[in-house]
């Protein structure tokens, strides 16, 4: 229902359509980086408009065992994204026997992005994964590949709504008085479950399930559970 | 078994040596793509611009209000620098908005170029960082070459030469070169719009007007290191008092004849109930 108070179309002036090469896909994710873990969760929500179109899409991508990409945006620049940056890992890895550490792929990544600075890729990036020395790290992007290292970061439609969450709850930021004590996997999963419900109930593009994976130097594992679908 | 016609083998060997050149493109990178087609994996190496659409104006559509689709760059910011007797200090904010939104309070806006030169970074930030990183590799090739250091000048000029060639493309960047060579304390001030100048004193950003109060208020030439690090960081923390788009830390940079050295790095936070108490006691 369209909000009286809000004066969307409420005029019959002609209005130029025209092609827009961009579609905004909803979604969100979100990345936390511990000591020696990181864990990212996304919904799987794809939607345009009021539609949607699939419940079943996660918006995280595995790019080597130690990092995970999530992309929200527009799916068409997703896809693509991941299809070159996937070729590009590919050509590193047969050019110098060895897999790209998750600082070099952020550092690969940008540049990409910066490549279409006068087309950009509208997708929000996020690459979460292990550095050399095993510690947990999230790198967050622009759309044209600006980007920095946060201990977290929540990435999306949805964004603007956790993003606070999280400097609250792991920055601990406007706590007076608080011991700041490393967090364990166990609680940063059921912190990350939370936040995707309470996201679920005010964002109308998040929804449906949440795909939240920890990656640890064993390995990764995925754990899936349901949102509202409404 | 699929049959390939003439035209579509032709393309196909294009594309092998395109992609099999993949290591001499990687040294490319600057120039825009001319190719109508151009696959995705060659537009990560060359600048692809949309065939038949002004950038800037497409770019323009991002920032409409009413659009659905809103691309968001992250912006700066506050940044000053100025010389003095002892060398240059430069002094930034750390925060990056994007549209009303606050991306980051850690940004880091000084760009260290190589031991004895820094950039600082105001507007956008994608194009700051990229275009001083390859003024950057730029610094490095020219000392090899010449086997001696690249003067603060020169340094500048092709940051500046660089960025004219994209000229009304809507790169946006402003920003402060800072060194020390054989000609002493070095700072410049380059921008997207090809200005080049040279000065003692220059404060680059939204909150630019707020920081140069508090700097020509307090500047003398012959002012101590700690009396110029003071004022570095007091106009950096009266910039983000009054401009929204400024905040964060203050990240401090002292240029000496022996290169760069990071002073401190503190939150306007704490300087604010600092400065408050210095107040109160006098």
């Amino acid at each position: 229902m369209m909000d009286p108070m809000l004066n969307e179309e409420s005029s019959y002036a002609p209005k130029q359509t025209y092609f827009s090469p961009y579609a905004m896909n909803g979604g969100t994710c979100l990345a936390i980086a511990g000591e020696d873990f990181v864990v990212v969760g996304s919904d799987t929500r794809l939607s345009q408009g009021f539609s949607i179109f699939t419940r079943d899409l996660p918006k995280t991508y595995k790019l080597t065992t130690s990092t995970v990409l999530g992309a929200c945006g527009f799916h068409g620049d997703v896809l693509t994204l991941t299809k070159v940056l996937n070729a590009r890992l590919k050509m590193f890895e047969h050019e110098h026997h060895k897999k790209m550490t998750t600082s070099e792929i952020a550092a690969m990544l940008s540049t990409m992005l910066y490549h279409r600075r006068f087309f950009p890729y509208y997708v929000y990036n996020l690459i979460a994964g292990l550095d050399e020395e095993g510690k947990g790290v999230v790198y967050s992007f622009d759309p044209v590949g600006s980007y920095g290292s946060d201990g977290y970061r929540a990435r999306g439609s949805a964004a603007a709504m956790l993003q606070p969450l999280l400097d609250n709850q792991i920055g601990l930021k406007n706590q007076q008085n608080v011991q700041r004590v490393s967090l364990s996997k166990e609680k940063v999963v059921n912190l990350v479950k939370d936040v995707f419900i309470s996201a679920a109930e005010r964002d109308i593009y998040t929804g449906d399930a949440v795909v939240v994976h920890v990656i640890t130097k064993d390995g990764t594992t995925t754990e899936r559970f349901p949102l509202r679908r409404d | 078994m699929k049959r390939i016609t003439a035209t579509k083998a032709t393309t196909i060997i294009k594309n092998v040596r395109k992609t099999s050149n993949i290591s001499a493109m990687y040294h490319d990178f600057g120039g825009s793509s001319t190719h109508l087609l151009d696959d995705a994996l060659t537009s990560t190496t060359n600048f692809t611009v949309p065939y038949g659409i002004d950038p800037v104006e497409s770019l323009k559509e991002f920032t409409n209000p009413k659009s659905d689709v809103k691309i968001h760059f992250d912006h700066g910011t506050t940044t000053l620098a100025f010389k003095f007797q002892h060398g240059v200090i430069v002094a930034v904010d750390s925060r990056a908005t994007a549209g009303p939104s606050i991306e980051s309070q850690t940004v880091k806006k000084v760009i260290e170029i190589n031991p004895y030169l820094l950039g600082t970074m105001a507007g956008g930030a994608a194009d700051c960082a990229y275009w001083e990183r390859v003024l950057a590799r730029q610094c490095r090739i020219y000392e090899l070459r010449n086997k001696e250091r690249i003067s603060v000048a020169a340094a500048s000029k092709l940051l500046a030469n660089i960025v004219y060639n994209y000229k009304g493309m809507g790169l946006s960047m402003g920003t402060m070169i800072c060194g020390w060579d054989k000609r002493g304390p070095g700072l410049y001030y380059v921008d997207s719009d090809g200005e080049r100048m040279s000065n003692n004193i220059y404060s680059v950003g939204s909150g630019s007007v707020y920081a140069y109060g508090v700097l020509d208020s307090g500047y003398r030439y012959d002012l101590s290191v700690e009396e110029a690090i003071d004022l570095g960081r007091r106009s950096i923390y009266h910039a983000t008092h009054r401009d929204a788009y400024s905040g964060g830390v203050v990240n401090l940079y002292h240029m000496k004849e022996s290169g760069w050295e990071f002073i401190s790095q503190t939150d306007v936070f704490d300087l604010h109930y600092q400065y408050k108490a210095e107040k109160e006691k006098k």
